[in-house]
């Protein structure tokens, strides 16, 4: 049910700079505005992109919210089928993995590393 | 004056974000091509100020009040929401059309129950179609959003009625304005699938779009719609709308299916009946 909070933490973080300079200086006061468990904000804290997409986090929030981490684009994808692999499958929404964690980007464009971040 | 073009195109964030990781440079610059000659079109159409009909994805709506329809009707609009390195397009201030778009809700609310907003930030749904169609952002824009992402989604007859509506609307206007629908089709975005598209059912919806087929494009569910087009998928009510705007055939100028920008690229326009 605190999906919903999770999403509008999100939601008001990838669209409010003033919200995303808060994030930088101090998530815990922004955090407490929010109805959150203990494993979603966890998530939210640690950047883990393959847990909150597996929560269920609606993916074009997510995307947004992973291209504020700096996550190389495929490195973005590697760890939302690792978050499947390490959690199981999605538990909400419209944005489950379908394909059985295949990739569906050639793989002469997919020759990035999947760690770290692009800067 | 009235409406004086009509037409579709592709939105998504690699078309931008990602054009240089691209193998085939070629296909890439073929559809930038299909943008450029887009834009002439609309230029040479004398266009006052553009409708871009789009499926934003929470860069001002969220489920705690989740219009929809919605149109923008401020002074000005902000974007892009995203990391502008990211998308690769720099964050600026978009022109709107305060006046005309509050006369085109005024006249679109007589039959559709349309939402209007005096501050919108835009996201890459909007962004990249402007970053093409009006590089310099001198052409006043006026935002219009479909709830696509936030289900219950708004039904697709009434994505068709309020196309009309806002036909009816521009055509009551003395100004000139062109429209797009920006949406994906068949595509599976934000998801491990990222890059998988139906090749065969893009190209039968963009034939009933471009046949006109009412019937046949309002016959979709969502349930088939996310099950053989993905949750992507969700988005072509933006087409359905400027489809129902232009009444007239559409032709498909470009579609073709590019992974790495996780969708089957498409520019499209549609004669005026
Ligand atoms: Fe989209």
């Amino acid at each position: 049910m605190s999906l919903y909070q999770v999403q509008k933490f999100l939601y008001h973080l990838n669209r409010d700079d003033k919200v995303k300079a808060a994030y930088h200086s101090d998530l815990v006061t922004l955090l407490a505005d929010y109805e959150l468990t203990q494993e979603e904000q966890h998530a939210l804290t640690e950047g883990d992109v393959g847990k909150l997409y597996v929560i269920g986090v609606n993916g074009q929030i997510l995307m947004h919210f992973a291209a504020l981490l700096g996550i190389e684009w495929f490195d973005y994808l590697e760890r939302m089928r690792e978050g499947v692999r390490q959690h199981g499958p999605v538990r909400d929404g419209v944005y489950a993995m379908t394909g059985g964690g295949a990739s569906f980007t050639s793989s002469s464009n997919n020759n990035s590393k999947p760690t770290g971040a692009h800067q | 004056m009235s409406l004086v073009y009509a037409g579709v195109c592709s939105h998504a964030p690699g078309i931008t974000g990602r054009a240089d990781m691209i193998e085939d440079t070629a296909q890439r610059d073929r559809l930038y091509a299909a943008f450029e000659a887009q834009r002439k079109d609309i230029e040479a159409s004398g266009a006052q100020a553009l409708i871009v009909v789009a499926a934003e994805h929470f860069a001002n709506f969220f489920m705690n009040n989740m219009p929809a329809f919605c149109i923008g009707v401020g002074d000005t609009h902000e974007g892009p929401i995203e990391d502008p390195d990211w998308l690769k397009i720099p964050k600026t201030t978009i022109p709107g059309h305060k006046d005309l778009a509050t006369r085109i809700t005024s006249h679109v609310m007589q039959s559709v129950d349309v939402a209007y907003a005096e501050e919108w930030k835009c996201d890459h749904g909007i962004m990249v179609p402007l970053h093409f169609l009006t590089p310099k952002f001198q052409l006043p824009v006026i935002p219009v959003n479909i709830n696509c992402q936030g289900p219950p989604l708004t039904p697709l007859p009434r994505a068709w009625a309020f196309g009309k509506a806002l036909r009816a609307a521009c055509d009551a206007m003395p100004e000139k304005v062109a429209l797009v629908g920006t949406g994906g089709i068949s595509h599976w975005p934000a998801t491990p699938d990222s890059g998988k598209i139906n090749e065969a059912w893009d190209r039968e919806f963009l034939d009933r779009l471009s046949r006109q087929d009412q019937a046949a494009l309002l016959s979709y569910t969502d349930e088939q719609t996310y099950a053989e087009a993905g949750q992507g998928g969700f988005e072509i009510r933006t087409l359905i709308t400027a489809a129902a705007a232009a009444g007239g055939r559409g032709s498909i100028d470009f579609y073709e299916p590019i992974p790495l920008f996780a969708v089957g690229c498409t520019i499209g326009k549609f004669a005026l009946s």
